[in-house]
């Protein structure tokens, strides 16, 4: 089958590359461009493990043909920081325990980093609402939504 | 794995249609595609030609008359209704369904068209349409035509889309004076596909107490989201007792056609479908009993 080509811009970085239509967008941003932050859990749109942010929402990528995302801007966990600068939610989850085997924590991060932008000072609600589409079967969520919670309270506002 | 396929993205309505014409021996479209690529991994769905509506803009629009009511194109995303004030305040059991239809990450990519062409019975805006008597509008090469959104499902994952075909937009009919619709879904996790749901519309006669119509709409209880017709004429002409509706929500339970599966047996999706119809009858009668 041939290759077609993507144009796509991942963490301020522009690409062009060959690739099969039928790889998903998480494929091509593990195996193609290497950055192996984003996880692959399910592959079915239940777990919320490859969210990343696409034109400034969040989608799951494992559920996005790569070549649906031509000629998007894409942030993964990868584009958070600042150089070797945490963002601050980063910070909140370093500080709050919010992860233990890791997995979610990329999506996870995804989905507060949208829900923050969108909704600066959410309740405890809103913020189990965001972050409704990403499981993590180790922490019970309670250091996530503190740790949300405490960027979102202005905790984080000062530099470390 | 996905069986490789020719990726086809037209930009406009017309090439679409020139396109499904074209490769009428095996083509699937793709919008969202937040179902389809899970049948597509599962090597269910191995189309020759995959043809991306997902960018035609010329589908992506609400709008609302006062008169006609409102449209939703086919590529309109399932968070696009729910962020919609328009449809909040016309039409806020659509927000209602929409806060409670998957995560938001699906919502954000997955389009209302796409939902109704995948036709899974247990969908949600399926069944919610229908209770608001929507109407699917499609085109062809040749022709457009319009049909009640209830004669558009024919069977699991089956449409009354012929080959060629286009779902094109969604209509919502201004509802009648004194009507509301009411919805709820069964599911273990909150947001989840319904294991069982019934949506209902009630319109109340003048006198504000006794039932002039009433549509009442299961899902994931048979095939397709399907009418429960008997059990609708049982409230046309009443008025509101629990006796009343504990009938509605027994025939409503009786002409349902569920399966068992991995998440419920058939008895209990019967089960499900009586208290569900009661809760949501009841909910839309006290509903519209409030409105002017």
């Amino acid at each position: 089958m041939e290759k077609q080509l993507l144009h796509i811009t991942v963490n301020g970085e522009y690409y062009e590359i060959y690739i099969k239509p039928k790889r998903l967008l998480v494929e091509v941003l593990r195996d193609e461009l290497g950055l192996t932050g984003t996880k692959r859990g399910c592959n079915t749109a239940a777990c919320g493990a490859c969210t990343i942010i696409l034109n400034d929402m969040v989608v799951k990528s494992c559920s996005i043909l790569a070549m649906q995302a031509d000629d998007t801007e894409i942030i993964t966990v990868e584009g958070l920081a600042d150089g070797e600068k945490l963002s601050p939610l980063q910070r909140a989850f370093l500080d709050h325990g919010s992860y233990q085997c890791g997995f979610c924590t990329s999506g996870m991060l995804a989905s507060a980093t949208v829900l923050l932008k969108e909704n600066p000072k959410p309740t405890k609600e809103e913020i189990k609402e965001g972050i409704h589409g990403n499981i993590c079967r180790c922490t019970g969520y309670n250091s996530i939504i503190r740790a949300i919670s405490a960027v979102a309270e202005g905790k984080y506002k000062e530099e470390k | 794995m996905i069986r490789d396929f020719v990726y086809l993205r037209p930009h406009t309505v017309k090439e679409v249609l020139d396109l499904l014409e074209q490769h009428k021996d095996g083509y699937k479209i793709i919008c969202g595609g937040q179902s389809l690529l899970i049948l597509m991994r599962q090597g269910l769905v191995a189309p020759n030609y995959l043809i991306d509506i997902k960018r035609i803009d010329e589908l992506n629009y609400i709008n609302f008359d006062p008169k006609e009511g409102l449209r939703m194109g086919a590529t309109t995303t399932h968070r696009a209704i729910e962020k919609s004030s328009l449809i909040g305040e016309q039409y806020p059991i659509l927000v209602d369904m929409e806060e409670n239809l998957a995560s938001i990450q699906t919502r954000n990519w997955g389009t209302i068209g796409g939902n109704l062409a995948h036709a899974d019975p247990a969908g949600d805006p399926g069944a919610v349409l229908i209770a608001m008597n929507a109407t699917a509008r499609m085109a062809n090469k040749k022709r457009e035509r319009t049909m009640p959104l209830e004669e558009f499902f024919l069977d699991y994952f089956e449409t009354a889309l012929e080959e060629g075909e286009l779902l094109l937009e969604v209509q919502v009919p201004v509802a009648p004076p004194k009507t509301a619709t009411a919805y709820e879904k069964f599911t273990i996790i909150k947001n989840d596909q319904a294991i069982a749901s019934v949506a209902a519309s009630v319109t109340l006669a003048n006198d504000n107490v006794s039932c002039k119509d009433a549509r009442i709409v299961l899902g994931a209880a048979a095939p397709t989201p399907k009418r429960a017709k008997e059990a609708e004429q049982l409230l046309v002409g009443q008025k509101l007792n629990g006796g009343l509706l504990d009938r509605v929500a027994e025939k409503a339970s009786e002409k349902a056609e569920p399966v068992t599966d991995i998440h419920a047996t058939e008895a209990y999706r019967r089960q499900l479908v009586k208290a569900l119809t009661k809760k949501v009858a009841k909910k839309a009668w006290e509903q519209a009993k409030t409105l002017a």
